[in-house]
């Protein structure tokens, strides 16, 4: 089935791909937004401690389809498995319009000036293919600003002396603070340390016609009930939609990026709701399907020109896979800490994010979400037995007084750890599937240990009576923060796009999400995939112009 | 039987509602025995509610068998446990098996002392059944009581947590005015 021929076709609704549909449908393009999920709205919240995207036991609430999309998965052994998208490993973000923004926590990070240059701040350790970006913090200032105010941003930075210069406050105040934070922001100062309210993307009043948080406990991993929570979903692909520009196909899995002769992508083979397959023709082809997925439909995008996929001339594409090296402490309390006021996370200190003597990076260090009963389980400190009475007083004692305070440190990319697709197992519609490798280099390991003796010294510091770390483990990371796969360069040699998210020797195909991520950053790093989606999606929009669009 | 070629859910609930007695006829799955549950025979509900009892025991409150968490793994395993059907069957006989070699009775006929020593000493297979176990337990006791387990949100009232979703926390005072 063929389409009109658009101006550009977006493979993927989430942060970088609603962005960039908004911005190409604002300037004049007729664009095309591909998502294989589905579009839920407030209304479709479920509530449900088991079923959601952050604890998936019994399946996840936002996509991707369970049956018809699996990935294989290698160990740190050599052994490889098939699972399931609710399964661990599988490093799933969603499959739905809004992507991880429709259940994300929503914290609003911009990325440090430091975590655009590593390379220059810290040299490159052995086997790292540690790498400055092309871009500065700088040039994405303006975009991260836009972003803070078109999609919505809550929060004050004003006292974290560490962010990069800003020309504007945040647009909304942050939320008020719960007992967490009030017993953790005297403590933090006690340790000469700079605590803030964290930005997120989370209305704390009433703001692009929606309405405020009512700060449930069913936060992050869920559709926000009231729709307070800013994704794409509920700010930029509504926005594209009101254009006329934009027409959304949801239920749409790309098969391949098509190209022609010359080498020009020339649409996007792609099966419709009702497995069909379908093309859409378009001048321009952006694929924003997260670090995994893109990096997949590139690779299984191969011609007799490009024998091993798209952009990968130099065998860079799916290399760098990295999300972050969650690493920090619980503390339990002889006082309840426990308010059950959502969404838990509010007090963050950017301290360190770098400057460790003798460590690559950092992480910026905040408390944890609130957690569900159910979440509680698998926190128990060594020693606390995991069944019968002694794991029901430990859930009965101390579940309203903890604390938790954790860190996504920057990993340290390396080549090996990676997205491939697999030679044998295919998905539904008989596609390879992605094929997840690799592990995390020993420096990442090293800071992430720091991570956690801050994250401890804080929680004793506030007055816990017990504390223990929680490190994370050494194999790939990738999960909602998934990022690296399709590096951006100056040199096609050792990159996959250029410094405009435009993947080298294709002028008119576009990398447009985390993939593009050199670095991660110890942040979140949602609002730098928008910011960078801003900027590239303007460019595009302005080389257009010219050409008479 | 063509009503009966209609999807599955639509299919159990017009059998819920026309009633066991012609759904017997129809499903071999019913006629094997007078089973309360979907997947667990009757001897297995009971070696299995045993278990999760030793896991999560009833003390000042309900403890798992209370709670319903037979009801929610079977649930769950005509569901998203469904390929772990097989362990289960092979796992509570194997369990059995244990406790009549050791103490000539089932596992669920065993005193509650006999019962933990038992399964703090299994090992190799049955171990790993038994974590699976554990972690099934652990979903059916503090998850949504939405999926079969955790009746009258017991566990939540145990921990103190509100039960009913508390509404209306929008509070329109702010401590700061906007932000530098």
């Amino acid at each position: 089935m063929a389409f009109k021929h658009v101006n550009a076709v977006i493979v993927g609704a989430g942060a970088g791909g609603g962005v960039a549909a908004k911005e190409l449908a604002a300037g004049g393009l007729s664009v095309v937004l591909l998502e294989r999920g589905k579009w839920y709205s407030a209304a479709d919240c479920r509530k449900d401690d088991l079923r959601n995207q952050r604890t998936s036991p019994l399946g996840n609430n936002s996509g991707p389809d369970e049956a018809r999309n699996p990935r294989v998965v290698v160990d740190l052994n050599g052994q490889e498995r098939v699972v399931l998208p609710s399964e661990g490993g599988y490093s799933n973000n969603a499959g739905c319009v809004g992507g991880g923004t429709l259940t994300y926590g929503a914290q609003a990070w911009r990325f440090q000036e430091k975590d655009f240059r590593m390379a220059t701040t810290y040299g490159v350790p052995e086997g790292s293919t540690l790498s400055d970006w092309p871009i500065s913090y700088a040039e994405l200032e303006p975009y991260y600003e836009k972003a803070e105010y078109e999609i919505g941003v809550s929060g004050d930075v004003s006292t974290d002396p560490f962010h990069g210069p800003r020309r504007k406050p945040l647009p909304m105040p942050p939320l008020p603070v719960g007992r967490e934070h009030t017993i953790l922001k005297p403590a933090a100062q006690r340790l000469g340390l700079h605590p803030f309210d964290i930005p997120m993307l989370r209305n704390s009043v009433p703001y692009g016609g929606r309405p405020p948080c009512m700060q449930c406990r069913w936060c992050v991993g869920f559709v926000c009930e009231v729709n307070a929570k800013c994704g794409t979903q509920n700010t930029s692909i509504p926005a594209a939609l009101a254009t006329g520009n934009c027409e959304l196909r949801t239920g749409c899995m790309a098969r391949e990026v098509l190209t022609d002769a010359r080498g020009r992508a020339t649409g996007v083979a792609y099966y419709d709701a009702d497995d069909r397959l379908c093309e859409q023709t378009a001048d321009i082809v952006i694929v924003s399907s997260a670090a995994v997925e893109s990096a997949r439909l590139l690779l299984n995008s191969k011609s007799q020109m490009y024998p091993a996929g798209l952009g990968n001339r130099y065998g860079w594409v799916g290399r760098n896979f990295q999300g972050h090296s969650y690493s920090g402490a619980w503390g339990l309390f002889d006082f309840e800490t426990y308010d059950d006021i959502g969404p838990g996370a509010s007090i963050a200190v950017c301290d360190y994010n770098h400057g460790n003597p003798g460590l690559i990076g950092g992480a910026m260090l905040a408390n944890e979400f609130i957690r569900l009963p159910y979440q509680f389980v698998s926190v128990a400190p060594p020693g606390v037995a995991q069944w019968g009475r002694g794991h029901k007083d430990f859930m009965r004692q101390w579940y309203r007084r903890s604390i938790a305070i954790q860190g996504p440190t920057q990993e340290i990319p390396i080549a090996d750890s990676r997205v491939e697709v697999d030679a044998k197992v295919k998905d539904f519609w008989g596609l390879p599937v992605a094929r997840l490798s690799g592990g995390k280099h020993p420096k990442t390991m090293e800071t992430s240990a720091a991570m956690t003796d801050k994250a401890e010294a804080w929680l004793k510091a506030a007055g816990a009576i017990r504390t223990w770390k929680k490190l994370s483990g050494k194999g790939t990371s990738g999960g909602q923060h998934q990022a690296g796969t399709c590096r951006m360069g100056d040199d096609p040699r050792v990159s996959v796009v250029d410094k405009y998210c435009r993947v080298h020797d294709h002028d008119n195909l576009y990398v447009i999400d985390g993939s593009v991520h050199v670095t991660n950053g110890g942040f979140n790093p949602a609002l730098t995939i928008m910011a960078i989606a801003y900027y590239a999606a303007e460019r595009i929009v302005k080389g257009r112009k010219g050409r008479g669009v | 039987m063509d009503h009966l070629k209609i999807n599955s859910w639509r299919r159990r609930r017009f059998l819920r509602i026309a009633g066991t007695a012609t759904a017997c006829g129809v499903l071999t799955s019913c006629a094997r025995e007078n089973s309360p549950w979907r997947f667990l025979t009757t001897a297995e509900g009971r070696t299995l509610d045993a278990i999760c009892e030793q896991i999560i025991p009833t003390d000042q409150t309900p403890g798992a068998a209370w709670a319903g968490v037979v009801n929610f793994i079977d649930r769950q395993l005509m569901g998203p446990y469904r390929r772990q059907q097989t362990a289960y069957r092979s796992g509570l006989r194997e369990i059995d098996q244990a406790a009549v070699s050791k103490f000539g009775k089932d596992f669920a006929a065993l005193d509650t002392g006999q019962q933990t020593a038992l399964l703090q000493a299994l090992e190799g297979g049955a171990k790993r059944f038994f974590s699976t176990v554990i972690a099934h337990t652990m979903q059916g006791y503090y998850g949504d009581p939405r999926h079969g387990g955790n009746r009258d949100a017991v566990s939540w009232r145990m921990l103190g947590v509100p039960v009913i979703p508390i509404r209306g926390r929008n509070r329109y005072e702010f401590p700061k005015q906007g932000a530098r």
